[in-house]
């Protein structure tokens, strides 16, 4: 008789917690987005496609195209060309991701040496093609400045003939400076020190100044080569 | 009303007009109470319902009655015709008809009857009737088991819904529900009799066929139960006869136990309907939170727990009021 009460009393109990719980949802806010006219603000956390991290300083981004992120990146997704218009100065004239084969590795990240790149916070990258899924970033970037009301970092064209000669005088004649002045710093230590063993060392470091300067052309060149390649494919 | 007055003299008058607003009453009812399941089930699970029709999707159920009506009506081949048709009128009169005497406020009943609480008590039982027509007669296994699962369930609560309404008919001394309404002016029959009042709750629920007694109709386990074959125009009806009935069963609750009219500041009728909705809110409100019990669960929970206790709380009203 005791447990037939207990056994009501327990129970109805129960029921009650029971209902606590479901009134304590009820009026707890609601967790849903109204997705097309609302949508969600991503964690710090997330990752989206690459995109270009816009400096703070300068308000541009501040890639300077040295293919890391391309060369260690596993799927070969990301194609950069660089352009160098001014000395010491590469600029990235097409940075294109091929984000289908994307495996969120992050590796282009960790590599840059500039830290250029950061997760974007886009979720909607569902598409009906898969051309829809290669995005260039360097077009982004510049509707980002847009949006933050930035001023609009320019895509550089493909450089001519003969811009890529002048620049390749450009950089000789730097290189030259260059090798002059280490010649001169060589020379300077070279008197002090007066001993052999030291006095060879600055003479090894000339000659590679100078193979620099040879190289550089070679590498300007293939900028120009690559729009072909596009073509072709 | 006047015009009408002459021709069927005043209580003919007051018939039309009434059921008139009983109708009106009825849809509209329909129409907030889907509308208010949805919601309160869409807040309990932190999702906020239909939105899109209307401010807050408050339309969406007139929406959704329009889709109903322009559906075909399909009676398939091997029903028992006559019947199949029958069962969605027979379980839309009763919840009509018991509207007949419920008292909004002190003047807004169309029928004042000496037997208002047994007319409804005994017109609700009708449904299960219907029930038992539409399941049957649509020659489906899943039907007929709904069907079959509502008239136990129905004989295992009728009975102690109809005690504990007798106990507070002891209190009263009257069948009528403006007296019982009436004699609640002091204070509320829910103070004095808790228990009738939870046992009324649950037989109400279980009575109109609402989750956790929802085997008659329960989605998980038999389809759509007894309205499995219906379609159109004649499953709203279905729809709708159930939720008039929550509207009834929470009105005699209201009645019963909760002092009708009764209320400070606001005219009567918004009193009633204030008590009736939050009755409502009630039974959703159980509805979400609690999971569906199995068939010898319900005959057991009816048989040992409610009738027993029932039958305690009418003796000891019985008894304290002789010994008053």
């Amino acid at each position: 008789m005791i447990n037939y009460f207990k056994e009501i009393a327990v129970g109805f109990y129960s029921l009650l917690a029971g209902m606590a719980v479901t009134i304590r949802y009820f009026v707890k806010p609601i967790v849903t987005v109204q997705y097309p006219r609302q949508q969600l603000t991503m964690s710090p956390r997330y990752r989206g496609h690459i995109e270009l991290l816009i400096d703070p300083e300068t308000g541009t981004h501040r890639c300077i195209a040295c293919e890391m992120c391309a060369r260690i990146c596993p799927s070969q997704l990301i194609q950069v060309e660089g352009v160098k218009l001014e000395p010491k100065k590469k600029v990235p004239l097409k940075y294109v991701i091929e984000y289908y084969y994307c495996s969120l590795c992050g590796l282009c990240l960790e590599s840059c040496p500039t830290n250029a790149l950061q997760w974007s916070k886009e979720y909607l990258l569902a598409n009906f093609h898969r051309e829809d899924s290669v995005y260039d970033i360097l077009v982004r970037l510049q509707e980002q400045q847009r949006a933050a009301g930035l001023p609009v970092t320019p895509i550089p064209e493909p450089p001519t003939e003969e811009q890529l000669a002048e620049m390749a005088a450009k950089e000789a004649q730097l290189a030259e400076a260059k090798a002059k002045a280490a010649a001169k710093k060589a020379a300077a230590a070279e008197a002090p020190a007066a001993e052999a063993p030291a006095a060879e060392a600055p003479a090894a470091e000339a000659p590679a100044a100078e193979a620099k300067p040879a190289e550089a052309p070679a590498a300007e060149a293939k900028p120009a080569e690559a729009p072909a390649e596009e073509v072709k494919e | 009303m006047e015009l009408l007055a002459q021709f069927l003299g005043i209580e003919g008058a007051r018939m039309i007009v009434g059921l008139i607003a009983v109708i009106a009453l009825v849809s509209v009812n329909a129409l907030f109470l889907i509308w208010m399941e949805r919601k309160v089930a869409a807040h309990m699970q932190l999702r906020p319902g239909p939105m899109e029709v209307g401010p807050h999707g408050a339309i969406q159920t007139v929406a959704d009655a329009l889709k109903l009506m322009g559906k075909e009506l399909i009676t398939p081949d091997e029903v028992d015709k006559p019947i199949f048709w029958l069962a969605p009128i027979v379980v839309f009169l009763p919840v009509l008809l018991s509207f007949l005497v419920v008292p909004f406020s002190q003047s807004w009943i169309i029928r004042d009857m000496n037997v208002g609480i047994v007319l409804i008590l005994a017109f609700s039982t009708l449904s299960v009737l219907a029930i038992l027509m539409a399941g049957w007669a649509s020659n489906n296994k899943y039907a007929v088991l709904g069907a079959i699962r509502s008239v136990a369930q129905n004989i295992a609560y009728e009975i102690p819904l109809l005690i504990t309404v007798m106990s507070i008919i002891l209190m009263v001394g009257s069948f009528k529900l403006s007296d019982i309404v009436a004699a609640q002016s002091q204070y509320w029959y829910v103070l004095l009799q808790p228990l009738a009042f939870i046992i009324y709750i649950t037989c109400a629920t279980a009575e109109t066929n609402r989750a956790p007694f929802d085997l008659p109709e329960a989605e998980s386990e038999l389809v759509a139960g007894f309205h499995t074959e219906y379609s159109g125009m004649r499953f709203a009806l279905f729809f709708l006869a159930e939720y008039t009935n929550m509207f009834i069963a929470s009105a005699i609750a209201t009645v019963l136990f909760l002092g009708g009219w009764h209320g400070p500041f606001l005219p009567g009728v918004i009193w009633f309907l204030l008590k009736v909705y939050a009755l409502i809110f009630l039974m959703m409100w159980f509805r979400w939170t609690f999971p569906r019990v199995r068939f010898d669960q319900l005959i057991t929970f009816a048989w040992k727990i409610l009738i027993p206790l029932a039958f305690a709380n009418l003796l000891i009203t019985a008894l304290v009021l002789k010994l008053r």
